[in-house]
C-alpha cells in the first residue's frame, strides 16, 4: 500500500514541475554547502595532520613563554643548563637546541628578509633523523667547523625568493655576512618553513649577537618511553631548577599530540561556525518547503475531498503529504551531495593545481552522504508535518465544496 | 398507495430519524435541515429532489458519511453512525458507499485504472487483486480502451463512467450519485444514467440520486421532496420500468 502512496505522492510532486525544483534550492545549498565544508575541511585537518607526522611524533619541543603565542616576545630563555636538564631526564635520547631569528638575505643584489636557524651538530641529528627532512643536494650533514655555511630551504633552490634559483655553491649575505650554500633541504609543504636557512649554532651565536640562549629545545624520546610522561619530567624538572610552581612557567613543553590537538580545536571551531551558516540556509529551505506544502494543500483541497471520500482515513491524508515534502527534501539533498561534493572535488583540483602538490583531498565518506541525505529527508518531513496535518483535518464536506 | 407493504417489514439500510443540522455563519444559524427523516431501503432507487437552498446537499452530506448531524441519529446498515469520528466514517465510507459526483472528480495526475484502484488502496487491498477487479469495472463501463489514459485525456462521458466504476471498486451496496448528469450533454447523461439503472436492476445496487433535474425522475422507483430541510416523499407513478411492485419480485 505504502508504494501507491508513494506513486500518487510522486505524481503530485511531478505535476508542480518548476515549483517542486525552486522549493529545494534552498535544501541544495543547505546540504552543498554542509557536504562541502565538511569533506574540506576533514580533508585539512587529514593534511594537516601528515605535515605533523612529517614532524615527528618521537619530539618533545620545549620553548620559552607560557604560550605558543609569546614565544618570540617573552623575556624569558632558554639555556644551555635546559639544555642539560632536559639531556638528563629519563627516556630522552637525545636533545638539541635551535636559535631563530629574522635576517636581513642579499642575493646578487636583491635583498629579503627570512627565518634563519642556528642549530648544534647534535639537534641537527634530531631534525634530519626520522622527520622525513632531508638535505637532498650537496651534502647531507653539516660538519664541525662549518662555519659561514647555510643549506637552504625549498623556496629557495626552486627559485621562489630571489629572481634565480639559489643552490649549492652559491653565495649569500645573511645580515651583510659571507655564506656558502652547502646543502639543499627537501620541500616540507608549507612555504614558512620552505623559506628557512640554517646554519650552525656557533655561527649563529657570532651572527646574531647571541650566547646561551635557545629559541626552542628538541629531544628525542627513546623508544618504550611514553612521550607525555617524560614531556612532564621535562616540565618538572626545569621548574624546579627554576624555582617555578606548577602553572606559573615561563616556559612550554610541547609533544605533537597536544600540537595536533590545539590545531584540531581551531579547525573544529571554524568548521562549527560555518556549518551553522549552513544549518540557517536548511532552516529557511525548510520554510520554503513548508510554504510549498501548505499552497499544495490549498490547491488539492478537493482532491483531499474526493480521497476522503472513496475511504481515505485522515491518517492516509498525511502520510500522503509527508511522502511529499519527506521527498522534496530527499531530491534536494541529493542534488545537494552532487554540487557540494562537486564542489568540494574542484576545490581540490584548485588547490592542487595553485600548490602543484595534493594538500587537501576532500573527504567524502559515505556516511557524509548518507547523513547528509537522511537529515535533507528529516528536514523535509518535519517541515512538511503542519501543512499535512493540516490536510488530514480538512472536513470532507467542505474539501469537496472548496473550488 | 403511500408505502408498500413488504417494505415495512423490511430494514431499511440508510435511516435518518429527527436530523437537525445547523450551520453557525458568524452571528447567523442557518438550519439546513429541520427535524428530517426518512427510510431509504436496501435495492432501492431514490432520487432526491429539491430547488437548490433546500438543504439537498446537507442531506446528501449525511447519508453519504461526509457529514455528521447537529442532532438526530443516522442509521447506516443498522449502524449509528452520528456519533463516529473521521477516521470510522472514513472507513465506512469506503466499504459501503460509492460516491458519484456532478464534477466527475477524478484524481487528475492518476490514469482512469490508477482512479478506479485509488478506493481499494484505502481499504488495503492487495496489489494485484485492485488491478485485476480495476481492469473488470473498467471493461463492464466500456473503457477497456482507455484504462491508462489520464482524466484530461477523457471525455465529460468518459470520465463519469470511470468515476462509476471508481463508485463501484469495493463493492459497495450503495451508489450516492449527486447530479451525475449536470456536466454532461444529453446523451452521454443518458448513457450515465442506463449505467446506473443496470447497476440497479442487475447488480441489485441501492442508488440514492440527487438531482434537481425533472426529466431523471422517470428513471428513479421513489423521489424524496425536500423542502426547507424537511421531506414530503411519494412514489413515482411515471415510473419507466413500471412500478416497484414489477421490481422487487
Amino acid at each position: 500500500m505504502i508504494d501507491d502512496f508513494f506513486k500518487i505522492s510522486l505524481r503530485g510532486l511531478k505535476n508542480k514541475g518548476i515549483r517542486s525544483w525552486l522549493t529545494m534550492v534552498g535544501i541544495f545549498v543547505g546540504i552543498a554547502a554542509i557536504v562541502s565544508l565538511i569533506s574540506l575541511g576533514e580533508g585539512l585537518q587529514n593534511a594537516m595532520f601528515e605535515q605533523f607526522e612529517m614532524l615527528g611524533y618521537d619530539l618533545i619541543y620545549v620553548m620559552p613563554g607560557s604560550s605558543l603565542a609569546s614565544v618570540y616576545t617573552t623575556s624569558s630563555k632558554l639555556t644551555d643548563q635546559d639544555l642539560e636538564i632536559i639531556k638528563d631526564v629519563r627516556g630522552v635520547e637525545i636533545a638539541g637546541g635551535f636559535v631563530t631569528k629574522l635576517a636581513q638575505i642579499e642575493y646578487r643584489g636583491e635583498i629579503e628578509y627570512a627565518w634563519v636557524s642556528g642549530m648544534g651538530v647534535e639537534t641537527q641529528e634530531i631534525f634530519l633523523d626520522g622527520t622525513g627532512i632531508e638535505m637532498v643536494k650537496g651534502r647531507d650533514r653539516f660538519r664541525e667547523g662549518d662555519t659561514y655555511k647555510a643549506a637552504v630551504g625549498y623556496e629557495y633552490w626552486s627559485g621562489n625568493v630571489f629572481e634565480k634559483p639559489v643552490g649549492v655553491g652559491d653565495r649569500i649575505k645573511i645580515n651583510g655576512k659571507k655564506f656558502e650554500i652547502i646543502g639543499e633541504i627537501s620541500r616540507i609543504g608549507n612555504s614558512d618553513d620552505d623559506r628557512n636557512i640554517y646554519i650552525l649554532m656557533d655561527t649563529a651565536e657570532e651572527l646574531f649577537d647571541v650566547e646561551n640562549e635557545y629559541i626552542t629545545i628538541m629531544a628525542r624520546v627513546k623508544p618504550n618511553y611514553d612521550i607525555e610522561k617524560v614531556a612532564d619530567e621535562i616540565k618538572k624538572e626545569i621548574r624546579r631548577d627554576r624555582g617555578l610552581k606548577e602553572g606559573e612557567e615561563d616556559f612550554q613543553v610541547q609533544t605533537m599530540q597536544q600540537l595536533v590537538d590545539s590545531v584540531s580545536i581551531i579547525l573544529d571551531a571554524v568548521q562549527a561556525v560555518v556549518i551553522g551558516i549552513a544549518f540557517i540556509s536548511l532552516f529557511v529551505g525548510g520554510l520554503g518547503i513548508m510554504n510549498t506544502m501548505y499552497t499544495s494543500v490549498l490547491e488539492r483541497t478537493q482532491e483531499i475531498g474526493v480521497m476522503k471520500a472513496v475511504g481515505a482515513k485522515n491518517s492516509d491524508i498525511l502520510v500522503l503529504f509527508m511522502i511529499e515534502s519527506g521527498t522534496i527534501g530527499l531530491v534536494g539533498g541529493l542534488v545537494g551531495c552532487v554540487i557540494g561534493g562537486g564542489l568540494s572535488k574542484g576545490v581540490e583540483y584548485i588547490a592542487a593545481l595553485l600548490l602543484d602538490q595534493v594538500l587537501i583531498k576532500a573527504s567524502l565518506t559515505p556516511e557524509l552522504i548518507i547523513g547528509s541525505l537522511a537529515f535533507s529527508f528529516i528536514v523535509g518531513c518535519i517541515s512538511g508535518m503542519l501543512p499535512a496535518r493540516q490536510a488530514s483535518q480538512l472536513k470532507p464536506v467542505d474539501a469537496l465544496r472548496y473550488e | 398507495m403511500d408505502k408498500m407493504p413488504e417494505e415495512k417489514t423490511r430494514e431499511p439500510i440508510i435511516e435518518l430519524v429527527d436530523v437537525w443540522k445547523i450551520y453557525k455563519m458568524g452571528e447567523v444559524e442557518v438550519k439546513a435541515l429541520r427535524g428530517l427523516s426518512l427510510d431509504i431501503y436496501p435495492q432501492e432507487f431514490v432520487a432526491i429532489m429539491g430547488p437548490s437552498g433546500s438543504g439537498k446537499s446537507t442531506l446528501m452530506n449525511m447519508i453519504g458519511c461526509l457529514d455528521v448531524p447537529t442532532k438526530g441519529k443516522v442509521y447506516l446498515e443498522n449502524k449509528d453512525i452520528s456519533q463516529l469520528y473521521e477516521s470510522d466514517l472514513a472507513q465506512i465510507r469506503g466499504q459501503i458507499i460509492g460516491f458519484v459526483f456532478q464534477t466527475f472528480n477524478l484524481m487528475p495526475s492518476l490514469s482512469a485504472l490508477e482512479n478506479v484502484m485509488l478506493p481499494m488502496t484505502f481499504q488495503g487491498v492487495d496489489r494485484r487483486d485492485r488491478e485485476k477487479r480495476g481492469r473488470n469495472l473498467l471493461t463492464m463501463v466500456g473503457l477497456e480502451q482507455r484504462m491508462n489514459h489520464k482524466p484530461t485525456e477523457l471525455s465529460g462521458g468518459q470520465q463519469q463512467r470511470v468515476a462509476i466504476a471508481r463508485a463501484l471498486a469495493n463493492d459497495p451496496d450503495v451508489i450516492l450519485a449527486d447530479e451525475p448528469t449536470g456536466n454532461l450533454d444529453s446523451k452521454t447523461g443518458k448513457e450515465v444514467m442506463d449505467m446506473l439503472t443496470r447497476l440497479h436492476r442487475e447488480e441489485g445496487k441501492t442508488i440514492v440520486m440527487v438531482t434537481h433535474d425533472p426529466s431523471l425522475s422517470t428513471y428513479v422507483e421513489r423521489i424524496i421532496q425536500i423542502m426547507d430541510g424537511k421531506t414530503t416523499e411519494h412514489l413515482n407513478h411515471n415510473h419507466k420500468y413500471g412500478g416497484i411492485e414489477d421490481e422487487k419480485k
